[in-house]
């Protein structure tokens, strides 16, 4: 490990008047994360409880020609059992695909896709019972990479699926559920005016999330025909609004609790057992537990795709990059849906080209239907595009953040994709790379060193927050973002910035569908940017009305007051000044409680910028890679807690790291999973890593009160063109397909 | 179906006895059986550690031990690491260093370490790194675990 | 997982007779690591009704040394006893590379050398070890006991010689003279926590500069862990030198019958018995040269 002898954890912070913002509290919920005691879904029981399983195919392409539920029904201790026809009529395409990815009807698309659910009183029975059900399939050829996919001669998975050719539907049944296209300038020229051009294929394969807790949920369809699920959520009002659609509801009638989360990045968005399990409710009367296994997280929520991607990057003799091409197909899994449409907007962001064109290819394969995975089809794009900036770098004999900075976006930048950039950090991000005492250092004997810089757009969207206050002075702070990494606390932290009071005072709870105002899902790095925003909005209307409260008290005009650090004081006569815990003691005496609320969809959403610098070893004869020090930068707008917000860069690093070195889905030739348990799932341990260190960049995001840009997700996008880079640089070996394992990188010959 | 095995164990310094079918882990015995929910399940086959519990002074994954092992055992679980309402150094510094971010692996992750400081006070990050393997932690990137581990060696010295 | 019963006997004796009575339907447990998953996964190769924890056993619990009998470790003697054992560290080191890679701590408070041998897998990471110690089993049945070297009791993946109603009681390693050095290494894409690509167990005696005996054997490159005869005798009588060792690992990857799957090419595993064997043969080496 390497010795560092400067500060690891660094905060490059641009404003620093705040009281609250930019400190280190603990976080409301830890008593309970460090003793055992919060409730995670699995964890959830209620009185008669009853257990579910699902039976799911073992084809990863077969007709369903029959299912017998006969003798599974038979069992001593089932209650239930439920297949798709147990879902009302779907009303379009879209919907059955939706419906088909939750219980199987006419088709399995995937091996593990789910056929049939069982309650019971114990798992074990449940278990038992999956074995009793009969299933007829005819089974088909599967299709399971973007390659064979798009093959004139492929297997079809969707006899309905009609290709959609830049925004107009072609008629022609294909694998390729749409293929879309962004213009700047004159790509043809572009290259006719570069000296020098990369262009080169990179391929990647299907990674998950990995998080630590598998899917779950409990529901209870009461008699009163209201449905309740208890479940680990991204987005408890998602779960409701896809429940209701599927199970035709109004959404009135579905309230979802969302428990503790053990983990998502993206993949705990979408819904898999909770209709499962409230089918089986509704049959039985009886509230129903699923719980994923291991295996089934693998082989049926959704991962990221495998990609095949094509780059080409043109440039002057002195840097100045002239075209840049991107020819980008993605895995949708087994319905149309992959994240290309992200990646597009991401692939040569971080550089101002006159000229661009990229190609998007959504593509179904009989995999699952992937989900999100933090800043989903981003770091697929990088591992391209952030490699072939490097090799140009070096054609041109150029350092390759230089090279970098030379050709950087900034605000006024139009985006390849179209948007024109805001204030944004990417320069900024560079320079605290290059400046950095690990890019400064020497490398050590034997080592290679590679770096690289990845963007994400990051997004808004509805977030509501409501702030009761209490008679001690404290406040109750209710919210609906899934809390994942801290963010209950930094959003608290806005409300107590704005009230001036300890964050202690503020009791933050994420509340449940009929508590709290619609609020979009954790995901898109929006939590604290926009759910922080909700709680500065609905702290500064408790702020107006403790203004008025003690204008009414004192009878002045509430024009003449103020309330700073959380003193209620006039502007003119020192005599009237008043601690906000002592306005909320007479509350109740002079005309009642005060509580606030705001709901809100802010525009002003900020991207945000990753860079890494890694030193890597490479074992010659085993092809193993050692990474020996890493450094993670990101312009995150205001870090509002500076140690979550270098455990998102910590951790978005090492799940990159994951995916550079050694995660990926081993399929065999039939397209079922090999590797899905974490024996053969290759995520790093605590043994495969360095520390990670990390420096904070603040560019203030002018769209937000404290210049929040949201930090959960561009620090995955660099990670693989970063290790890829420093192999190369170790070993002369461009890598050009993930996993860069030990096998696949010994088969490789150096340039 | 046949009968339920009656056991006896200590768990967390109190005596403990259930009923048990044999095919049941124990992690199933805790978290279904007595309550204690706090162990928790992340693969069910000994690979991730989230379900780390101390059985007569080792650390095992209680998913590959039946609950019918458990008879006679002395069994410490995450609910039995803090002296009451104080919380063990270890939970502190978990807390205070932000070593967890969704939690799920954090009760594993403080009976191994707690584990680890009982049979040596003062490991290098080298051997906090091997002691730990077995516990993985998708969030954090183990950076900040391994130093909370790091600082609650030195709290639990200098106490 | 599907019914199971359970049973807990206290002697060898009523151990087998459980085993012998259940027609072929029990399976002895130690630390269970290996066995509880299979049944849980309803593993066809593990279909027991009635599983016997053999850890109240004395004699499987028996952890010895004397200069006259060598080590003897019992089937159920979990890893991290053997790592912490004063005789296993005085002198049979080399043990200490398999037990303090099977698993991970926890793993290592349950599992065993006599479960890992029992559960014979192709890359069991305590096996080519063994071998290359010249380890005997002690085995018990209906008919009285047994004793066959650990080289001969794998016969394919995850089967064994070892009957249906009969015991591994314990391991037996043969006291080494000075001279001696040991190593079990394998290849393993992380730092722990994974199954060998590919593993070798190597282990020398050197009188005078001279290979007096050596062994080498392999994990995870055929359907049993492969004691690759050839490779150790093309040592004996030789000089250490890298030469020799080199044509002892170019043998081993001739001897290597390997497969591709997830874990990794038959090409890259044969290649990796070359690295592996050198590597393993160079520590064992250097051990039995600073043991001398």
């Amino acid at each position: 490990m390497t010795t560092a002898d400067y500060e690891r954890n660094m905060v490059l912070a641009t404003d620093t008047d705040y009281k609250v913002i930019g400190t280190r509290p603990v976080r409301h919920d830890g008593a309970d994360k460090v003793t055992g005691r919060a409730i995670y879904g699995a964890d959830f029981d209620a009185a008669g409880l009853l257990h579910g399983k699902i039976l799911r195919s073992p084809h990863a392409h077969a007709k369903i020609i029959s299912i017998d539920t006969s003798k599974a029904e038979k069992l001593d201790g089932v209650k239930a059992v439920v297949t798709s026809k147990d879902f009302p009529q779907s009303e379009s395409r879209k919907d059955q695909w939706l419906k088909d990815n939750i219980l199987a009807s006419d088709k399995a698309l995937y091996a593990g896709q789910a056929i049939a659910g069982v309650a019971a009183s114990n798992p074990h029975v449940a278990e038992s019972a999956l074995g009793l059900i009969e299933v007829e399939y005819e089974v088909l050829p599967p299709v399971l990479t973007t390659q064979e996919a798009m093959a004139s001669n492929a297997s079809i998975l969707h006899d309905s699926l009609t290709t959609e050719e830049l925004g107009e539907d072609t008629g022609v049944v294909s694998n390729v559920a749409s293929h879309s296209q962004h213009v700047k300038g004159d790509i043809s020229k572009g290259f006719e005016d570069a000296d020098v051009i990369i262009e080169r294929e990179y391929n990647t394969k299907t990674v998950h999330q990995g998080y630590i807790e598998p899917h779950n949920a409990t529901a209870l369809w009461s008699p009163d025909g209201r449905l309740h699920v208890w479940c680990s959520t991204q987005g408890s009002f998602v779960v409701r609004d896809s429940l209701a659609e599927l199970l035709d509801l109004p959404v009135s009638m579905v309230r979802v609790t969302p428990t503790e989360i053990g983990g998502g990045f993206g993949g705990k968005i979408p819904i898999y057992v909770e209709p499962v399990a409230a089918l089986l409710s509704r049959k039985t009367g009886a509230p129903v537990k699923i719980v994923m296994s291991r295996r089934e997280t693998f082989e049926a929520s959704g991962p990221t795709p495998g990609s095949q991607i094509k780059i080409k990057i043109g440039a002057k003799h002195d840097g100045t990059l002239t075209a840049a091409y991107a020819w980008m197909a993605m895995e949708a899994g087994a319905y149309p849906g992959s994240p290309v449409g992200a990646a597009v907007q991401c692939v040569f962001s971080t550089y101002d080209v006159e000229n661009s064109t990229i190609d998007g290819f959504d593509v179904v394969v009989n995999k699952p239907k992937t989900a999100a995975y933090r800043a989903p089809g981003a770091p697929n794009a990088a591992f391209g595009a952030e490699q072939a900036i490097n090799e140009l770098a070096e054609k041109l004999g150029m350092d390759p953040i230089e090279l970098r900075l030379k050709n950087v976006a900034k605000e006024g930048t139009r985006r390849p994709d179209g948007p024109v950039f805001g204030k944004i950090g990417a320069k900024e991000v560079l320079e605290a790379m290059r400046d950095h005492p690990h890019y400064q250092s020497d490398k050590a004997e034997g080592t290679g060193r590679g770096v690289s810089i990845g963007f994400w757009f990051n997004i808004g969207f509805d977030s509501a927050c409501n702030i009761a206050v209490n008679k001690d002075g404290s406040v109750n702070l209710t919210e609906g973002s899934t809390d994942i990494g801290g963010s209950r606390t930094s959003i608290a932290m806005h409300a107590a910035e704005v009230l001036g009071i300890p964050v202690e005072d503020v009791r933050p709870s994420v509340v449940d569908t009929d508590t709290i105002g619609f609020t979009a899902v954790t995901g898109g790095s929006r939590t604290t940017f926009a759910t922080g925003w909700a709680a500065y909005e609905a702290a500064q209307d408790v702020k107006k009305q403790c203004i008025e409260r003690a204008a009414k008290i004192w009878d002045v005009d509430a024009n003449g007051l103020q309330m700073e650090d959380g003193v209620i004081s006039s502007k003119s006569d020192s005599e009237l000044r008043m601690t906000f815990k002592e306005l909320a003691e007479q509350l109740s005496d002079t005309g009642g409680g005060i509580s606030g609320s705001a709901s809100v969809n802010p525009s002003g959403v900020g991207g945000s910028f990753a860079g890494n610098i890694a030193d890597v070893s490479v074992d010659p004869e085993t092809g193993k890679t050692t990474v020996e020090r890493f450094t993670c930068v990101q312009d995150v707008g205001k870090a509002i807690h500076p140690s979550y917000v270098e455990g998102q860069m910590q951790g978005g690093s090492v799940q990159g790291i994951g995916w550079a070195l050694n995660e990926e889905y081993f399929m065999n030739d039939e397209g079922t999973m090999t590797n899905s348990s974490l024996l053969d799932y290759r995520m790093p341990t605590s043994l495969d890593l360095p520390m990670i260190d990390t420096v904070i960049v603040e560019v203030a995001n002018p769209g937000h009160p404290f210049g929040v840009r949201g930090v959960g997700e561009a620090n995955i996008v660099p990670p693989t063109p970063t290790i890829a880079n420093a192999i190369y640089d170790a070993t002369g070996k461009r890598m050009t397909q993930l996993p860069m394992s030990p096998g696949a990188i010994l088969s490789v010959s150096p340039e | 179906m046949p009968a339920k095995t009656y056991v006896q164990t200590t768990i967390n310094g109190e005596h403990v006895d259930f009923l048990c079918e044999p095919r049941q882990s124990l992690l199933e015995c805790l978290r279904d059986e007595i309550g204690l929910t706090g162990t928790k399940e992340g693969c069910n086959d000994g690979n991730c550690g989230a379900c780390t519990v101390n059985i007569d002074g080792r650390i095992v994954t209680s998913c590959l031990v039946l609950g019918v092992e458990a008879e006679g055992a002395d069994i410490e679980t995450i609910e039995g690491v803090a002296d009451g309402s104080n919380l063990h150094p270890l939970q502190l510094a978990f807390l205070e260093n932000a070593a967890l971010q969704c939690g799920i692996c954090t009760p594993g992750f403080i009976i191994s370490s707690k584990a680890l400081l009982e049979q040596n006070p003062n490991p290098s990050e080298h051997e906090i790194r091997f002691w730990l393997a077995n516990n993985l932690c998708r969030c954090t990137g183990y950076d900040k675990i391994v130093r909370a581990v790091q600082d609650a060696a030195k709290r639990l010295q200098e106490a | 997982m599907k019914w199971i019963d359970f049973e807990k006997p206290k002697t060898v004796e009523d151990a087998v007779k459980l085993l012998s009575d259940s027609g072929g339907n029990a399976r002895p447990m130690a630390g269970g690591t290996d066995l509880i998953v299979q049944l849980r996964v309803g593993d066809p190769r593990v279909n027991a009704d009635v599983v016997v924890d053999i850890k109240s056993i004395p004699e499987l619990n028996e952890l010895s040394y004397s200069s006259s009998k060598g080590l003897t470790i019992g089937a159920a003697v979990e890893c991290y006893k053997i790592y912490g054992d004063a005789n296993v560290n005085s002198h049979f080191s080399a043990l200490n590379d398999s037990a303090t890679l099977i698993g991970g701590t926890q793993i290592q408070g349950r599992a065993s050398f006599g479960g890992n041998l029992c559960n014979a897998a192709p890359s069991g990471d305590s096996i080519p070890n063994m071998i290359a110690h010249g380890a005997v089993a002690t085995i018990a049945g209906p008919s009285g006991t047994r004793e066959v070297p650990v080289e001969d009791i794998c016969t394919g993946p995850r089967q064994t010689l070892i009957g249906d109603d009969e015991l591994l009681v314990s391991i037996n390693f043969p006291s080494n003279g000075s001279g001696f050095g040991a190593n079990y290494i394998r290849f393993i894409p992380r730092n722990e926590m994974d199954i060998a690509v590919a593993g070798v167990g190597a282990s020398v005696t050197i009188e005078d500069g001279k290979f007096t005996s050596a062994k080498v054997s392999l994990a995870s490159v055929a359907p049993t862990p492969l004691l690759v005869k050839e490779a150790g005798e093309s040592l004996v009588g030789e000089t250490v030198s890298e030469e020799a060792i080199q044509n002892a690992a170019n043998l081993a990857k001739a001897a290597a019958k390997p497969i591709s799957d997830m874990r990794g090419t038959a090409d890259y595993r044969k290649h990796l018995c070359d690295v592996l064997t050198r590597r393993a043969l160079n520590t064992a080496v250097e051990r039995a040269q600073g043991a001398s």
